[in-house]
């Protein structure tokens, strides 16, 4: 009798294991499930604080999830798969994004999806999605540069979905004038926020971990971390309160690198 | 006279169950019929969505590869054919099933030759609408691999709970028959790889 039991335990494993092709979500619940380590902690603490942040605020939400191999799918439909069993987006607006990146092993292309959730399909078509792919995220992932590049077509994505602007003015833009003044502004305000902290002393931050950084992005990150780390108290964010059921009808693209 | 009664009341809650019972069952399935008739709109509306793409995919690849006539061809004519097979959900069976799989079978595999082609002409490639398109068409691809397994699910559900007995009497009595589903052999579950 136990032995049947066994068996019939057994049998009933093997039947589940397909699932094993997708990982479940992280516990405690996040939205950047960063399963094969590619960003580093304080990357993967940016980009989640940025993304649970536009969930707080729109409710759509756009997970970052890195898994270590696709099972022999295809891309696009292991992204559809994992992102409809977590139920990434709300249940009835089906407002999720994922972000999938499978990345290059020694003898395997790096592969990288975006699946669009059903109710996100006007704000990101396919042709916008597989932009993305090829302007923001595959340059700098060919410099091994995966944060930027997450970082990148997650700040496309939410402008996107928010509606500060449209795909057709997505397409439209040129984005190198924008970016660059974009970021130049954006270095500005950082070093000025940067040189007042240095100057209140609150400490030279030798060797913070940035070792491929030049020393201009050095001050700014620097400041930056100083800055959130008094923000961050004070906020108060309740945890990710996890996905919300929302569906996936196959929408979105993918690329390699 | 009391007896009376009692038999009256017993053979009205009989009656009333086996009236509410074969209520629900009916209502059930339905609903189930409902929601496979739905889900079978949103296949038709994705093949739908793939014959509405290629008149401009045909009509850009032409002006890179124009020699490449037999291939393009091919597409056109596939097209053709698969617009002719439109099954609405009353129609559906496992012969008009089959004719579906095999025209859109045809015209998966006339559209991965020509994207195949399209890999020796670099302008082609670097052409932005080309690029929009085959992006465009691969998402649409997914999107008919995701509503055919979403499909098969239902139906799935939909056939189990009119064959068990004794919901089967009254699928029987209704006309509620069994769907078929969409074979994973023909190729589009697993959406055809377009190479970049």
């Amino acid at each position: 009798m136990k032995y049947f039991l066994f068996l019939i335990a057994l049998v009933w494993y093997a039947g589940i294991c397909p699932a094993q092709d997708f990982p479940s979500p992280m516990q405690p619940r996040r939205i950047v499930n960063d399963f094969t380590q590619l960003l580093s902690r304080q990357e993967q603490e940016r980009l989640e604080e940025k993304l649970r942040h536009f969930n707080d605020t729109t409710s759509t939400q756009i997970a970052v999830v890195t898994v270590s191999a696709l099972h022999g799918y295809d891309p696009n439909d292991y992204a559809q798969r994992l992102a409809e069993k977590w139920g990434i987006g709300q249940k009835g607006k089906d407002n999720g994004i994922l972000v999938l990146v499978k990345p290059k092993s020694r003898n395997e292309n790096g592969q990288v999806a975006i699946a669009v959730g059903y109710g996100l399909e006007g704000a990101v078509p396919d042709a916008v999605a597989s932009r993305i792919i090829r302007n923001e995220i595959i340059p700098e992932f060919q410099n091994d540069r995966y944060y930027e590049g997450l970082n990148k077509a997650t700040d496309v994505l939410m402008k996107l979905t928010s509606g500060e602007y449209s795909a057709e003015e997505y397409a439209e833009d040129d984005s190198t004038g924008y970016a660059v003044a974009a970021l130049f502004l954006l270095f500005l305000l950082l070093f000025l926020v940067g040189s007042l902290f240095k100057s209140k002393g609150s400490g030279p931050r030798s060797g913070s971990g940035s070792s491929h950084r030049q020393a201009g992005p050095f001050i700014f990150w620097g400041g930056l971390g100083g800055g959130l780390g008094g923000s961050s108290g004070g906020s108060g964010f309740g945890g990710f309160g996890g996905f919300g059921g929302g569906s996936f009808g196959g929408g979105g693209a993918s690329g390699s690198w | 006279m009391k007896k009376g009664y009692i038999v009256l009341i017993v053979i009205a809650v009989l009656i009333l169950s086996i009236f509410l019972w074969f209520k629900g069952s009916y209502n059930g399935m339905v609903q189930m019929s409902e929601n496979v008739s739905e889900q079978w709109s949103n296949v038709e509306n994705q093949y739908q969505r793939r014959l509405d793409l290629i008149p401009n995919l045909v009509n850009t690849v032409k002006g890179y590869a124009s020699h490449e006539e037999k291939t393009l061809t091919d597409v056109v004519n596939a097209r053709a054919k698969a617009t002719q097979t439109q099954i609405s959900f009353d129609n559906l069976n496992e012969a008009t099933m089959k004719k579906l799989n095999q025209t859109q079978g045809e015209l998966s595999s006339a559209l991965s030759r020509l994207m195949a082609i399209s890999e020796s002409y670099p302008d082609l490639k670097a052409n932005q609408n080309f690029l929009e398109l085959q992006a465009q068409l691969e998402g649409t691809e997914n999107r008919i691999a995701v509503e055919r397994r979403k499909f098969n699910e239902v139906v799935k559900t939909y056939n189990a709970d009119i064959r068990k007995f004794p919901r089967n009497i009254v699928a029987g009595m209704f006309g509620f028959t069994p769907k078929p589903y969409f074979e994973a052999a023909s190729g589009a579950e697993n959406a055809p790889k377009v190479e970049f």
